[in-house]
């Protein structure tokens, strides 16, 4: 069993709900183990907070395996924190040292509203999934699935799209709040596949509309969303994003 | 004698749900316009059923309590999902699958309901497909598929190890479709808090605005709760943090019988316990155990690194136990066998409550494989494991990450090391064969349901279960209730019931809010864990559970009496929250107990010390308990016990043996 020795002082964004101003509230911890992960030095946090009478941070979370997509906390300016391809939950106090000062901070995006604390709303993300992230086929109308064989590297490069967990780190660290990651993670994996062509060019175009109407900003790049990713999504899918979407404008006979 | 109607239709087991599903009857079109269902939960079996219901033209609500249905649990499941293909030629058919699902069940399912899930099985593969879903595919641009426990063929469809992602991204993505068409309502950061019945049926839910604390009602024909298992009663499981036994526990208080509670699933291959910071435990996917070999040293006490322990000096318990399926065993079975070692003292790391999963073996096979497929004559050692090594990183990759991530060793070097911990829920909510559960127009769907799994639930069975309730059985088994509700209005919520049970679910709220105690509500739930995982875990026995039903009324009062929440009912407040799910966890806890103590046998996850054979197996009593326990919630937290008799008439009952 691990015993707790790290000492810490953490900077953490306190805001009582939607309407109202935050400020950051510094907290000291002590007893810290280098085996719990951030997550549980948060519960820690709390656990002292709840203890002394005042009201715990909220934080996103859920799962706690690097999967829902839910913990979304920025940590010392970087969504997620110091590690490459880890989510905050999958973050261990052993990435820290004894002494240091912690700054955490929910995503900051026009886009995605602080509803209390480090908790913000996304469900932006849901609108543009609904706008067209989707194939239209209901339930009972699927051929044998192997009646369509699809080369194994084009399925494996749809899966990689597939990967991205809607988590927002994309948007929390692009100077202008942009989603194309997101976005253009969903165009992919749904254009590289065959099932996804005969809406393909619809898709993108609806998809870019509502992004657009939500408020998140324009792609200059920076290429900060492809180095924050915790699942590794890669930029060339803003690129084949561009292209559908220039497509879809220029030549295609359904242009919304 | 049975005293409760499963409602299975009459005829050859075959052809019963073909012939059930063709003479169900149907609501037209523009009744199903006027019709309401909320689906409570968005995971497989919520998701599916709100996107299948809503194409079909009903008017449907769906609630999560997380911000987005993508975050429902279903989306950790790593290994994948059976399907009766037989794509891989290997003698797979419905029957088979059948048959292993009741068999690694250990005969405590109904027949009717599982060769149903069997038929249906193929659909979900080419619905998911259809959709999008990217499952794992070979060179020639077909279907891949894998082993997974407890089955001699391989049937597993999966997605590297994130099938449950991907499957649940497609159920969402149709189901987001159906909310930008405008025919599904959703409601998100929402939590169910009552069910309303009138005249006896389910007409609606009460649900709390999880952001601003409002609690509001709503009005449906029907309800359906897709909302999952309970494996968070024992406070450390593989389950999300969120997930929770609300939903179904206050439509148990409601007249819902709660079927086999005790009838849990302890998955043998997860990361150990760390220390008693631990909020949740990680499963590494049932699929390595496709290339992991487990042991323990034979040496007790043996501390040398694993990588010096010589060979000879190793014990491979379950293929020396059971060398029919060695490391494929049942879950139930291996979870067992690593607790029997540890408890005789050869665990290995700090704890001694953990054992080896070793990719070395077969790391090196496939590095064997690959030198030869680069004409590489004779490798040597450190090419295999070099070649190997990239094959298995392919395989895993994202599993080793997770493993190195969480606890600090490196696994492509050095085994893992593993432990048994809870991961699902077999018991639930009972249903009939339509899913519908003992209150008329309320269903049950998926983990949350008991059907289909018995006393042990074989891997990449859920996944496929909660995509059969909600794709390919409710939206057909449902029509037979709601064909007989199109002349009913929606009813307005001013309706006494709704008042009523609003007035219930403020009241609970404000008495939690009110206690103002001392300690946290983390506390109490930690301390109930450890009374369930001591007591009512791997092996159970009557004097332990005895013991834990007194523990637990114990920690029922002293938490109505001292839990300590800060903050309003008004607003957005996490520990409110939690503090409703534990106290309704603390009184599952002691159903759990009874339905435990209740059944004298062994059976799949239920190990009863008193009743095992001489080599330690599950020594079940088919004369006394070959039936579905389902307990009725009364007045003053007591429960009723009613029979549902299971009737073998397609499979012939035997022991148990994967030897």
């Amino acid at each position: 069993m691990s015993t707790g020795n790290m000492n810490l002082t953490l900077k953490v964004w306190r805001q009582k709900n939607s309407k109202t101003k935050g400020a950051l509230v510094d907290y000291k911890l002590s007893g810290i183990s280098p085996d719990m992960s951030f997550l549980e030095m948060f519960d820690v946090l709390n656990e002292d907070l709840i203890n002394k009478g005042e009201e715990p941070v909220v934080f996103d979370h859920d799962c706690r395996e690097g999967i829902c997509g839910m913990c979304s906390m920025f940590i010392n300016g970087r969504p997620h924190g110091p590690k490459d391809l880890v989510t905050t939950c999958q973050l261990h106090m052993r990435s820290f040292k004894d002494g240091d000062t912690i700054v955490v901070e929910p995503w900051r995006a026009a886009a995605f509203p602080v509803v209390k604390d480090l908790a913000v709303d996304r469900s932006a993300f849901d609108r543009v999934i609904a706008s067209g992230g989707f194939i239209s086929v209901n339930t009972g109308n699927a051929q044998d699935a192997n009646s369509l064989p699809i080369p194994k590297l084009q399925a494996d490069a749809a899966f990689e799209a597939a990967a991205c967990i809607g988590c927002g780190a994309c948007v929390a660290t692009c100077k202008n709040a942009s989603a194309m990651l997101f976005v253009s993670a969903k165009i992919s994996q749904l254009a590289l596949l065959p099932q996804g062509q005969p809406e393909r060019y619809r898709r993108v175009q609806s998809m870019v509309a509502q992004m657009d109407a939500e408020g998140f900003g324009n792609c200059t790049n920076t290429g900060a969303c492809e180095a924050e990713c915790p699942k590794g999504i890669s930029l060339e899918n803003i690129a084949r994003m561009n292209r559908d979407f220039a497509s879809a404008k220029f030549a295609s006979e359904e242009s919304l | 004698m049975s005293d409760i109607n499963s409602n299975i239709p009459e005829g050859d087991l075959a052809t019963k749900w073909t012939k059930y599903k063709s003479s169900v009857p149907l609501v037209n079109p523009s009744n199903k316009r006027s019709i309401e269902v909320i689906i409570v939960g968005s995971g497989l079996a919520g998701a599916s059923a709100a996107a299948t219901l809503a194409e079909m033209g009903y008017k449907v609500k769906c609630f999560c309590f997380q911000d987005s249905p993508r975050r429902a649990h279903s989306i950790a499941a790593q290994g994948g999902i059976n399907a009766a293909k037989n794509y891989q030629n290997d003698g797979d058919s419905t029957y088979r699958l059948f048959y292993d699902t009741i068999k690694g069940g250990d005969y405590r399912a109904r027949e009717a309901n599982v060769h149903r899930l069997a038929e249906v099985s193929t659909n979900i593969i080419d619905q998911c497909v259809a959709q999008g879903v990217p499952l794992a595919r070979e060179y020639g641009g077909l279907l891949d598929n894998r082993s997974f426990g407890g089955t001699q063929v391989q049937r597993t469809f999966y997605a590297a190890g994130q099938t449950g992602q991907q499957l649940l991204l497609g159920a969402y993505s149709a189901l987001e479709r159906q909310i930008g068409m405008g025919k599904v309502e959703m409601y998100t950061r929402h939590e169910m808090l009552e069910v309303v019945k009138i005249d006896g049926k389910a007409r609606g839910i009460i649900a709390r605005n999880l952001i601003t604390g409002e609690i509001e009602r709503h009005f449906g024909h029907a309800v359906v709760l897709g909302t999952g298992g309970y494996g968070n009663v024992f406070y450390l499981s593989t389950n999300a943090m969120g997930s929770n036994v609300t939903a179904a526990w206050k439509a148990h208080k409601q007249g819902a019988y709660f079927a086999n509670p005790c009838y849990t699933q302890i998955h043998p291959t997860c990361i150990p316990v760390s220390g008693d910071h631990q909020s949740k435990l990680t499963l590494m996917s049932e699929s390595l155990r496709n290339d992991g070999r487990i042991w323990v040293p034979k040496k007790k006490d043996d501390n040398r690194k694993p990588t010096d322990i010589p060979e000879d000096e190793r014990d491979y318990y379950l293929e020396r136990r059971y060398p029919a399926f060695g490391n494929l065993v049942p879950r139930d079975v291996a979870s067992r066998a690593a607790k029997e070692r540890c408890d005789a003292g050869y665990g290995v790391g700090s704890s001694k409550l953990a054992v080896y999963l070793d990719f070395k073996a077969n790391t090196e096979r496939y590095g064997r494989i690959e030198a030869s497929k680069s004409g590489i004559h004779n490798p040597d050692q450190e090419t295999c494991m070099r070649l190997g090594t990239e094959v298995v990183k392919a395989k895993y990759g994202n599993l080793f990450d997770m493993y190195a991530q969480i606890t600090g060793e490196n696994p492509y070097e050095t085994p893992m090391r593993i432990y048994p911990a809870v991961h699902y829920t077999m018991g639930g909510l009972w249903v009939d064969y339509n899913l519908m559960t003992s209150v008329p127009g309320l269903y049950c769907t998926g983990e949350a349901n008991f059907s289909d799994h018995g006393a042990n639930r074989l891997g990449a069975s859920a996944l496929m279960q909660g995509l059969a309730d909600g794709y390919f059985v409710l939206p057909y088994t449902i029509g037979a209730y709601l064909s007989k509700e199109i002349s009913v209005k929606a009813i307005p919520t001013d309706h006494p019931a709704f008042i009523e049970a609003e007035e219930r679910a403020k009241g609970i709220l404000n008495k939690l809010i009110n206690i103002k105690g001392t300690k946290s509500v983390d506390h109490f739930h930690k301390r109930l864990g450890l009374i369930m995982w001591d007591k009512c875990g791997m092996s159970r026995s009557e004097e332990g559970l005895k013991e834990a039903i007194e523990e637990i009324r114990a920690l029922r009062a002293e938490f109505w009496s001292n839990v300590r929440i800060p903050g309003s009912a008004d607003e957005l407040n996490t520990e409110l929250e939690k503090a409703g799910r534990v106290a309704d966890f603390i009184e599952l806890g002691e159903l759990m107990c009874i339905d435990a103590l209740n059944r004298n046998e062994s059976c799949g996850g239920h190990f009863r010390e008193e009743y095992q054979t001489e080599e330690g197996e599950a020594l079940r009593d088919d004369e006394n308990f070959a039936y579905v326990a389902a307990w009725e919630f009364k007045e003053g937290v007591n429960f009723e016990l009613h029979k549902e008799d299971l009737k073998f008439e397609n499979i012939k009952v035997a022991q148990r043996s994967y030897k």
